[in-house]
């Protein structure tokens, strides 16, 4: 067995260096903190310029059917930016969960979503973990969908929800226009990714997957998978800022980064970084090489990942002081992302207690 | 009797009983009330009387306000004045003079003059004693011109306390008077400044040329920095004053859990538990700091109290927040709003985990009281400083 590359190519550092000179252009602090209150401006042609303009809602897809070939390991790159920058677009509901569910469907939608000329989501609980009991509305013999589904991430932004529905045996998957459901945005913890209640009443579905459930989980692990690239993009944010803003404030006569309390906690929070970076990457790698370790690798980097991300966004608003309290400062940006994240695709608890199955560490005595 | 002597609960219930007989609070008017009970003694159990106490010990507090509470008598609202009940009075009460406590101690505790505490400053925070406002006299008066930041409910405040430069030739710690200041005065702008919540709970708060009178100072001139450390002693102390098993936090947390088994998993139950433990046994170390404290100041030992609070708080409501899962990725409200009070219990989850990140930094962040507890209870080295005996003037800042 080689071991999996953890580390990042050329082609990853140029899709990160490209992707990151954009965000600074587009996806200022202060266009983000404005998602806040309502004002969404920001969204739709930041999500353009991401989809469309860079071709990155076609990154999972083949050439052949509109995409740009790549893998799981340059999706996780684009995550670690988005992260970095808080940017409120759809790639991960689009691009990553409703794209792989039609790629295993060979759906005709695919090439349309890969050209960011359509987006899509999935409408299950953002919260749900990979291997949770899953949210599916009702469906009659016309393929008619009645339900609701609540904290949908992706929702307000897409034009094609992906909804998974009872049939008598299995969960099948249906296409539905956000036309024929009604979709509410609700005030959310992080309005980056804000969520939406999906009610369906007798919408009409067009059948996507008649068994669909397998492809859901994967769905939802790929996603688990590479949200904890999110997760490290923001971690890194949040360490870099500090140090800067440390090394700059003064108190009691010299520089506060200097006291050695404050350097040990950095020292600290690199160091989890640095660890949290080699999870998110084998993560990362393990989806894309098709490894047979992902269940493991996807659950280790949602759970590390997720709490270091916490972690890193309380550090920076504690070392911020009162400035790292206010809504002018962006740390809080960070703080919400962080711990939505944490909150998204199953907790660090849940997919900490799925570990305990996988590798055989459960309470049961052996042979129970 | 000796017995009775040595019951102060048993007498502070008799007291109660008496006043509650001849002041039904079921037809008093809200105010009078108040007033009358401040005037029997009945406001802070520890406070001397003729200024709302009776001079019992201060752990008696809780009870005193439970019998109240239980006869259906009105509050004095204490959420909406943390920092006169808090802060302000127990100084006040040490530093004032007999005109002060007059003037300022009962409509404090009545909550006719919320107060608001005029410390932090851009340069000034975590270094307190840099504050850069100056104060210089004229007459019988003080001109004052600065500016102050993050002051909590200054947009509700009548009166501040207020630290400023009086010298600026000494060194830092030096130079510095204590004032309580008159926040109706046309010098004083307050302006709101947004939090993480939402919500506009603090201000910057621009002075320009407003009058104190010399009558208004506390503490003499130069004195500033030891009256100032009284205020924050007891803010320290107010901090985290839970007298009941699973009041505060830990409580919502532990409500959070009961009402949706659904949610529960074996990782949760088992941080919860510790969590709770280490709750209770804050809520004893509490009492036990109350009970060592009931005579004199509080000093640096209440930083430990106001540390583990901080931990607490936010270690619990981040739990609540991975216990809620879906629940918990949803928020109440993000609408700009000046609250009067600050109130975990009446707001959700996502706010309470979101706000309690300030318990470690308002009133002294964590990492100045462990340099407290370290330099001044332990008696460790202290850090090499580079700017304490300069003249204040002559710091590079
Ligand atoms: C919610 C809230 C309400 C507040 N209300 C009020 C109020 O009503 N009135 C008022 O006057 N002030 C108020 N404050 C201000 C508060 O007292 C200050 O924010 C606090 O003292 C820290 O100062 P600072 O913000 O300047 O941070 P800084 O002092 O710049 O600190 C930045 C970081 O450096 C750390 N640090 C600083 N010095 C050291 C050191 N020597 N060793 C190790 N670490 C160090 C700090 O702990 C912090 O993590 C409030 C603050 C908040 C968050």
């Amino acid at each position: 067995m080689t071991a999996l590359n953890l580390l990042y190519t050329d082609i990853e550092d140029d899709l990160r260096a490209t992707l990151r000179d954009l965000l600074a252009d587009l996806c200022t602090p202060a266009a983000v903190s404005a998602v806040y209150d309502g004002d969404r401006s920001l969204v739709a042609p930041l999500w353009k310029a991401v989809a469309a303009d860079l071709g990155l809602a076609g990154l999972l897809v083949p050439e052949a059917l509109g995409g740009a070939g790549a893998s799981a390991r340059e999706a996780a790159v684009v995550l670690e930016e988005l992260g970095r920058a808080s940017a409120p677009v759809p790639f991960l509901t689009s691009a990553v969960v409703a794209t792989m569910l039609l790629l295993n469907a060979g759906d005709d939608l695919l090439p349309a979503v890969a050209s960011g000329e359509r987006t899509a989501a999935l409408a299950i609980p953002l919260s749900t973990a990979p291997h949770a009991l899953l949210a599916a509305v009702a469906t009659d013999s016309q393929q008619r969908l009645t339900g609701v589904v609540t904290s949908v991430a992706g929702a307000a932004e897409a034009d094609t929800l992906l909804v998974p529905a009872s049939t008598a045996d299995r969960i099948a998957l249906y296409a539905v226009p956000v036309a024929s459901a009604s979709v509410a945005p609700v005030v959310s913890l992080d309005m980056t990714r804000q969520l939406a209640d999906v009610t369906l009443d007798y919408a009409q579905g067009r059948l996507v997957l008649a068994d669909a459930e397998p492809a859901i989980r994967a769905a939802l692990r790929a996603a688990a998978a590479l949200l904890a690239s999110e997760q490290l993009g923001v971690s890194r944010w949040c360490l870099e800022t500090t140090v800067a803003y440390l090394k700059e404030r003064r108190q009691f006569g010299r520089p506060v980064g200097g006291f050695q309390a404050l350097k040990h906690r950095l020292a600290d929070l690199y160091t989890g970084i640095e660890s949290a970076a080699a999870a998110a990457r084998y993560a990362a790698a393990a989806l894309a090489a098709g490894d047979l370790d992902l269940p493991v690798a996807a659950s280790v980097a949602k759970a590390f990942c997720g709490d270091l991300a916490v972690l890193a966004a309380e550090e920076a608003i504690q070392l911020h002081g009162g400035i790292g309290m206010t809504w002018e400062y962006p740390a809080h940006l960070y703080l919400k992302r962080a711990k939505a994240d944490q909150l998204a695709l199953g907790t660090p608890a849940e997919h900490r207690a799925q570990l305990a199955e996988l590798v055989d560490l459960t309470m049961r005595a052996p042979g129970a | 009797m000796a017995l009775a002597q040595n019951d102060p609960a048993g007498e502070l219930r008799r007291h109660v009983a008496a006043f509650l007989a001849t002041h039904d609070p079921a037809t008093m008017e809200r105010l009078s009330f108040l007033r009358a009970r401040y005037d029997a003694g009945l406001a802070w159990v520890a406070f001397p009387s003729g200024h709302g106490g009776l001079g019992l010990p201060g752990a008696l507090q809780p009870d005193l306000d439970r019998l109240f509470a239980e006869a259906g008598a009105p509050d004095n609202n204490p959420r909406a004045n943390i920092i006169g009940l808090g802060m302000a009075a127990p100084t006040i009460l040490a530093f004032g003079t007999a005109e002060q406590k007059e003037r300022y101690l009962r409509p404090l505790w009545t909550g006719e003059e919320i107060w608001c505490q005029l410390f932090s400053e851009p340069g000034a925070g975590s270094d307190l004693a840099n504050v850069a406002t100056r104060a210089v006299r004229d007459g019988d008066e003080w001109v004052v011109n600065g500016q102050k930041v993050w002051t909590s409910s200054a947009h509700t405040a009548r009166f501040a306390i207020l630290v400023a430069r009086t010298d600026p030739d000494l060194p830092k710690h030096a130079g510095l008077t204590y004032f309580l200041c008159d926040m109706a005065d046309p010098g004083v702008d307050v302006r709101p400044l947004r939090q993480i919540t939402g919500e506009a709970e603090f201000n910057e708060v621009f002075l320009t040329d407003v009058r104190i009178p010399d009558a208004q100072r506390l503490g003499p001139e130069g004195g500033g920095w030891k009256v100032a450390n009284a205020t924050l002693n007891n803010e320290r102390v107010a901090i985290g004053a839970a007298a009941v098993r699973e009041s505060g936090i830990v409580g919502l947390v532990a409500s959070t859990w009961r009402e949706h088994p659904e949610l529960r998993n074996t990782e949760l139950h088992a941080r919860l538990l510790k969590l709770w433990v280490e709750a209770e046994v804050a809520r004893l170390t509490g009492q036990r700091l109350r009970q060592k404290l009931a005579l004199g100041q509080p000093g640096p030992e209440g930083s430990a109290m106001k540390l583990t609070f901080a931990r607490l708080s936010q270690q619990l409501t981040g739990l609540e927040l991975e216990l809620l899962g879906e629940e918990g990725l949803r928020y109440s409200d993000w609408t700009m709003v000046q609250p009067e009070t600050v109130d975990f219990a009446g707001h959700d989850a996502g706010y309470r985990y979101l706000r309690a990140k300030g318990n470690s930094i308002e009133g002294g962040t964590s990492e100045i009281l462990r340099n407290i507890i370290a330099e001044r209870v332990l008696g460790l080295p202290a850090e090499p400083r580079v700017d304490k005996h300069r003249p204040w003037r002559e710091l590079a800042r």
